[in-house]
């Protein structure tokens, strides 16, 4: 994967994704070091053949086959491109499962950033608290992953759960959510944006490195509050807009745990939460469908390096690096 | 919890008029309020009795039914405690895993010269962002070819990859670490004669300690909380981990067993609060120095 992840965006200028430059530049390695080097980065060389190379040329070839599990390997039917053909022409599963993930991520992505950009505005200042209201809003952050607090939320949305409860006091007769096909992914969405926390931290960190003077030069120029959070704020906070971005679409497009929770595993009700890698757990694992499923995640991640990719070649049109270097 | 909260002094920016001010401690009350209102609702269902978790809607219970706990304890042939341990010891050894690999791994990438270092560092970088879903089912096989999976000890296959630095994402926040470490240190042990292992074992290891606390942190907790691994290669109800048990009660759908369901991703979280409470600066400045997940 010829991916490149953002430089850490908090700190301007420093971000290089290369290795830090040898001191004494290109010289020549010195002698013994170079095994060394490798001594010491074995542990990690054999994790990449073994743990993540090896898998995925194994998947790859899988995903011209039949291969279950059951069988011996010595009856596995090479298929072709069979089972990528049954994907895009013969699945509506899977177009269902695609659907349902671009979704969420389409939805709750750019809620939960917008999210953590208002919070992070109304905390960016300095005054005593901050610390503690910064630490409330991150705690979902740490537990919203887990499988306890997926259980939390399915109950919060059933029939006698805190939602109605809370419409109750409005005279508004409620529903279980969580078992009406229509608002069930809805409730998946308002778990992740709940978890705004993780990136208002990293925006909170963006926000003190806009310079002062900035505000005050747009002050002098007679900018009200809204041309200044327009013209110096987001335009000086884009670096970090665009890593929240493509680290919480990544990750959107990868949710599991609570999707499997709220439909027993099953992505129901009627495929409502068939998430995309519920769908490739319900493949390879339940109906054992190994081949088939080893196709579904290459074509995952494909797209995922696809937008990777997207985002990055978009990225240099409105992020805006205030060092002037060329990204 | 309110000692490790209160923030020092940031920088100094004009006041802002009162009346502002208190306009916004009170919409950032109303959020907080709306923030934390499914965590204290957890845990005050976890206390009421099956009737008054249907019929009472307020947070907190008329009658204490502290007896969920035990009841979700025994819930099942094996008891909560097995399922904690289990956790405990996969956490563990993976916060052991990580923090031996990715240190290796991070000082080689820092400070050693040898032949193709760019070329592993952008691959290092490329598997930051690929989708541990996607390898699963051949590693599912690799690892069953292997006679590892349902085992006697079956936690081979969640362990293995963590003693080998496949977690990217903490090599890359040790890299970044070992950056700012002064290289004039690496020198004066080479004078002393120090070579690469003695400047790792000497100055490296040493200096590296923040970083390694934060690792060992986000490491606990990820893995505390980690499901989908957990679930494809765990199969024996005494094997499992917490969040594998706890996918048990959404099986047994009876009613009944809501209190003591609630009672057990009480106590499940209770570790990660625990950390959050003693860790909480760290982790703030963890996800901002290196900015990743959360």
């Amino acid at each position: 994967m010829a991916l490149t992840t953002a430089p850490d965006p908090t700190r301007r200028g420093t971000g290089s994704v290369r290795p830090p430059a040898p001191r004494g530049g290109t010289g020549r390695i010195r002698h013994g070091e170079g095994l060394a080097g490798y001594v010491f980065l074995s542990p990690w060389l054999i994790g990449l053949m073994g743990i993540t190379a090896l898998p995925m040329l194994l998947s790859l070839y899988l995903s011209f086959t039949n291969y279950d599990i059951l069988t011996p390997w010595s009856e596995v039917e090479w298929v072709g491109l069979a089972n990528y053909e049954r994907m895009f022409t013969r699945d509506p599963s899977w177009w269902h499962s695609v659907r349902v993930t671009l979704s969420f991520a389409l939805i709750a992505v750019p809620l939960k950033l917008a999210a953590a950009l208002g919070v992070a505005l109304l905390l960016n200042r300095a005054w005593r608290g901050v610390g503690l209201f910064r630490g409330l809003f991150y705690l979902p952050s740490l537990l919203g992953g887990s499988v306890a607090l997926a259980i939390v939320w399915v109950n919060m949305f059933n029939r006698d759960g805190a939602f109605n409860s809370f419409l109750a006091l409005f005279g508004i007769e409620g529903k279980p959510w969580v078992n009406d096909p229509d608002w069930a992914l809805e409730t998946l969405m308002v778990l992740a944006i709940w978890q705004f926390g993780a990136p208002m931290v990293i925006f909170l960190a963006g926000l003190k490195q806009v310079p002062t003077e900035l505000y005050e030069a747009a002050s002098v120029d007679g900018a009200g509050k809204f041309r200044k959070f327009v013209n110096v704020t987001l335009p000086m906070l884009s670096p970090v807009i665009f890593f929240n971005l493509v680290l919480e679409t990544i990750n959107g497009f990868q949710g599991f745990t609570a999707a499997f929770v709220l439909s027993n595993g099953t992505g129901g009700p009627v495929d409502s939460t068939l998430m995309y890698t519920l769908n490739l757990y319900i493949t390879g694992f339940t109906d054992l469908e190994m081949g088939y499923a080893s196709a579904m995640a290459w074509v995952f991640l494909i797209a995922i390096a696809l937008i990777t990719v997207v985002f990055f070649s978009t990225g240099r049109f409105w992020v805006h690096y205030s060092d002037g270097e060329d990204h | 919890m309110v000692a490790s909260t209160v923030a020092p002094p940031v920088a100094t920016r004009p006041q802002r008029p009162r009346s502002r001010s208190w306009l916004r401690l009170i919409v950032l009350l109303a959020i907080v309020t709306v923030v934390l209102y499914p965590l204290i609702w957890m845990i005050g269902t976890s206390v009421k009795s099956q009737e008054e978790i249907v019929n009472n809607i307020g947070l907190l219970p008329q009658v204490f039914t502290p007896g969920n706990y035990l009841d979700g304890w025994r819930n099942f042939d094996v008891s909560f405690g097995r399922f904690f341990l289990n956790s405990a010891m996969v956490s563990l050894l993976t916060v052991l895993g990580n923090a031996v690999s990715c240190l290796l791994a991070a000082y080689a990438f820092a400070r050693l010269k040898f032949r193709l270092r760019g070329m592993w560092f952008a691959v290092m970088i490329g598997t930051l962002l690929l989708p541990g879903h996607v390898l699963i089912v051949p590693q599912y096989i690799l690892f069953r070819s292997l006679g590892l999976v349902g085992g006697d000890w079956p936690y081979l296959p969640l362990l293995i990859p963590q003693f080998l630095a496949t977690e990217a994402f903490f090599v890359f926040l040790m890299v970044q670490f070992m950056r700012g470490i002064p290289r004039e240190l690496d020198e004066a042990a080479r004078i002393d004669g120090a070579g690469a292992f003695g400047i790792f074992r000497h100055v490296i290891l040493p200096l590296s300690r923040p970083a390694l606390v934060t690792t060992a942190i986000f490491s606990f907790i990820w893995t505390w909380n980690e499901f989908f691994r957990q679930l494809v290669f765990l199969s024996n109800l005494s094997d499992y981990t917490v969040p594998v048990a706890l996918t048990l009660f959404i099986d047994s759908t009876s009613q009944s067993a809501v209190g003591p369901m609630f009672a057990m991703a009480v106590l499940s979280l209770l570790p990660v609060f625990v950390f959050f409470v003693a860790f909480q600066r760290m982790l703030v400045e963890g996800i901002n120095t290196s900015g990743l997940k959360g």
